[in-house]
């Protein structure tokens, strides 16, 4: 290797897959090129980057300059530009622009498109990636300026294939396994992310909101996409009918015929499977009893929680009439707090066009493109104008749903409207019965 | 190093440009066995850490191999993953929402080739290219960040602590002792990207010393009024300083109200504050996302500050392995951590767990953290 990497060799060590190893090994690839390729970026890059890594494990600090403003002609994101702060002694990095790849929705891959990203990322790039970024998109990290409009070219017209969304625009969506492989999926969650993704290609592609916005798709309330936490607007599955209960495979869960919660936790002796224990007792409703061996769930009261599919999904599924509730402004905590999606739409059906769910976020979209300030996040927004305001803009009516409580305050605003007699009032007039 | 052009015309960068197409269809890559069963699966069993069955109303069945991945990999890796799955999986394959790869095949038979092959495939340092696990009541993959990989405002690394804390964890990747899954995630800043904020235990890069200003530059790279309207504690204000006899615009920052997050260099170049001593983990734990039991979780701060201890992070990995054996000792079956640390109370937790409680810990941020105070007298000695 080009540069001495002492620190970093010490990651080499250990069960767990080493990214060290696994850099060395592309740049072991690039420096004996095999089937010649003709590099289209420096073919030491990664010798360069495990340098300046080392570089920082030493210093205790990035070496990365601030920002970056590159891009491709008729996008307004999709990379993030990168220069190295110390680019005579690692070259290989000055450039090293990362390149966001939308992902297909459920990250379901065949070999042939892996291997044809595979050929180009190597050629015009520095041939490593993250598989996958946290948003969703794939990731090719570090290029030139120079290779960006070539590798997107290529994307395009060889590989059908567009970048992902960066800066203050629609980012990438993305969606939890859903139908393709889970039996608790409420409504197709690849089919929405991709039919949205492109629907709102625009939005993706060129920043014309105030602030970043990120929608992700959860099958069930278990989020496997964690889209409460991580989407402006979360959609998360959901069924408004009763419970299927299989109550032969119930006695079979009580005999110990199955075990609870798909195995989950054999590595440990938690003792027989107790039902009253494991499920009725921890229902966080007390909506589920026993009664002569037959398990009852009273689905008036359920919150669909999942506990108790999730327990025993050989015995119990999700019901029939199915869609999904919509939550808003979840972010990270810059810049007034962390916030998770809020409750706004208990329950719409999730089925193509997908109007109904289209009117809720362009709803939002209007008003929060109106309303929020350089770097509002929605959810700073709903904040800052209030949950009401959101509703009101969505014309969705006040439900107790909407809160986990209701206020304790009494700093309580009416509309004029609402006030018989209006706030026009004359002092004279109260004057005449209340003297001075 | 000649350059080969892609067909792209630079002279007419507009002409033949294709845009807007998105992603590609989710439908071209679903396995056989995905495609003709979505929507129609029954129930599922974790047969083995690491190992699925899903069975369909029509009796299909899918195995499902999850194998640990980096996340940071080079295309030689995913060309091995490819190979993998053309050897065994039709050449089909995915990845999970926690950066794990999935192998699938339709019948049990093809499961233990698979496993054997995944398992017999070492890197030069003898660590697994492909350890199996990440299932059920055990701790998965680390959702992480870019760290000092590339990104310009970490406090710490994202690649090397996650290895360090993986390689620890190990074991536990590839068994389900667990009372519940425990999920680990890493942000080397506190933009927190990704799932930091809402995980069972959390690491997270931190600064602790004021941003330095380069006011000669300063008004020339910033725009001044993005900076002041960054800061969450109203630290920065407009200011005029003398530089080699010239008066410049510039901001000047109080000190004693930086509580060093670092939103004013996202914002202004001219306001780098990274250090190698200041800088460190602060630790979460607590978070959650699914709705299962107990809603949603933010992760609480219960360890104010670690060091960057390059290249392995050994405080890191110690404090968190400290909660997780707590925790798995003490929790009832199917307790998210968060929910445990709730029941016994926090005070519970930093005995258990043997973390100090210093003042970093209590919140002091606007009106909601009165409401993180202790308005009771039930507490336990």
């Amino acid at each position: 290797m080009k540069h001495e990497t002492p620190l970093l060799d010490e990651l080499e060590k250990g069960p767990w897959p080493s990214f060290v190893s696994d850099i060395k090994r592309e740049a072991e690839s690039r420096r004996v090129n095999a089937n010649n390729i003709e590099y289209q970026i420096p073919t030491d890059v990664c010798e360069d980057i495990l340098g300046l890594l080392e570089l920082s494990f030493k210093d205790g600090t990035t070496h990365w300059k601030h920002g970056g403003i590159v891009g491709v002609f008729g996008y307004g994101g999709g990379v993030i530009g990168r220069y190295c702060d110390q680019p005579e002694s690692f070259p290989g990095v000055a450039h090293f622009h990362t390149m966001r790849i939308n992902h297909p929705a459920g990250k379901f891959y065949k070999t042939e498109y892996l291997r044809q990203l595979c050929d180009l990322w190597e050629f015009r790039g520095s041939g490593i990636t993250n598989m996958h970024g946290s948003t969703g998109d794939i990731i090719f990290i570090g290029t030139t300026t120079p290779q960006l409009e070539e590798i997107f070219y290529e994307l395009t017209h060889k590989h059908n294939q567009d970048l992902g969304g960066s800066g203050s625009n629609l980012r990438t969506p993305s969606d939890c396994i859903g139908q393709a492989r889970c039996e608790y999926a409420c409504y197709d969650t690849q089919a929405i992310c991709h039919a949205l993704t492109l629907e709102y290609q625009d939005e993706l592609h060129r920043p014309a909101f105030p602030y970043k916005f990120k929608f992700k798709f959860d099958g069930c309330p278990n989020c496997c996409v964690a889209s409460i936490a991580r989407a402006d607007l979360s959609f998360v599955g959901t069924w408004r009918d009763e419970i299927r209960i299989d109550q032969e495979a119930v006695a079979a869960y009580m005999g110990g015929e199955l075990l609870p919660n798909g195995g989950a936790h054999a590595g440990r002796d938690w003792g027989n499977f107790d039902i009253q224990k494991e499920v009725i007792d921890l229902c966080p409703t007390e909506c589920m009893a026993l009664e002569d061996g037959k398990l009852k769930i009273n689905n008036k009261e359920c919150t669909r929680c999942m506990h108790c599919i999730n327990v025993m999904p050989r015995a119990l599924r999700i019901g029939n009439d199915r869609g999904l509730s919509i939550l808003a402004g979840a972010k990270a905590p810059i810049l007034d707090g962390a916030q998770m999606g809020s409750l706004l739409v208990p329950f719409v059906k999730a089925e193509d066009p997908y109007d109904e769910i289209k009117e809720v976020i362009e709803n939002v979209w209007d008003w929060w493109m109106e309303e929020g300030k350089n770097r509002e996040r929605l959810g700073e927004l709903m904040k800052r104008q209030g949950f009401q305001k959101l509703l009101e803009v969505t014309n969705i009516k006040p439900v107790p749903q909407h809160v986990q409580e209701p206020r304790s305050n009494p700093y309580i605003f009416w509309k004029e409207n609402e006030v018989d007699g209006g706030w026009e009032r004359d002092i004279n007039e109260f004057r005449k019965h209340h003297q001075r | 190093m000649a350059f080969i052009s892609s067909g792209y015309d630079p002279e007419n960068p507009m002409k033949d440009r294709i845009t807007d197409i998105g992603p590609r269809n989710y439908e071209e890559f679903y396995p056989p066995v995905i495609k003709e069963n979505k929507g129609k699966w029954l129930y599922h069993e974790i047969i083995e850490p690491g190992v699925l069955v899903h069975v369909s109303e029509s009796g299909d069945e899918v195995y499902t191999v999850r194998v640990g991945g980096c996340r940071l990999m080079s295309v030689s890796h995913i060309r091995e993953v490819c190979e993998i799955a053309e050897k065994h999986c039709g050449g089909y394959v995915r990845w999970t929402t926690r950066n794990n790869i999935e192998f699938m095949v339709d019948s049990k038979e093809k499961v233990q080739p698979l496993k054997d092959d995944l398992l017999s495939r070492k890197q030069p340092g003898g660590g697994f290219k492909f350890p199996i696990g990440g299932t059920g009541a055990g701790i998965t993959n680390i959702i992480h960040t870019q760290g000092w990989i590339h990104c310009h405002t970490p406090a710490t690394d994202a690649s090397g602590p996650v290895k360090a804390v993986m390689d620890d964890l190990f074991e536990d990747f590839g068994r389900m002792r667990l009372p519940a899954q425990l999920r680990i995630s890493l942000a080397c800043c506190l933009n927190m990207c990704g799932a930091v904020h809402c995980s069972d235990i959390a690491i997270l890069g931190y600064h602790r010393k004021p941003p330095m200003l380069d006011h000669e530059y300063l008004d020339k790279m910033c725009e001044i009024p993005l900076a002041i309207a960054a800061c969450p504690t109203a630290a920065i204000k407009p200011a005029k300083v003398e530089v080699d006899g010239a008066t410049l615009k510039s901001v000047a920052v109080n000190n004693e109200r930086c509580m060093f997050c670092g939103n004013c260099y996202t914002m202004c170049p001219s306001m780098p504050l990274s250090d190698k001593e200041g800088d460190g983990i602060v630790l979460m734990a607590g978070g959650k996302v699914s709705n299962r039991i107990s809603n949603p979780k933010f992760s609480k701060v219960v360890v104010g500050f670690l060091p960057n201890e390059t290249p392995r992070w050994p405080s890191t990995v110690k404090a968190i392995r400290q909660m997780v054996e707590a925790y798995t000792a003490d929790a009832n079956k199917y307790e998210r951590l968060g929910e445990w640390a709730e029941r016994i109370g926090w005070e519970r937790f930093f005995e258990k767990c043997e973390l100090e409680f210093t003042h970093h810990l209590i919140d002091d941020f606007r009106d909601p953290a009165y409401f993180t105070w202790r308005q009771t007298t039930n507490f336990k000695f």
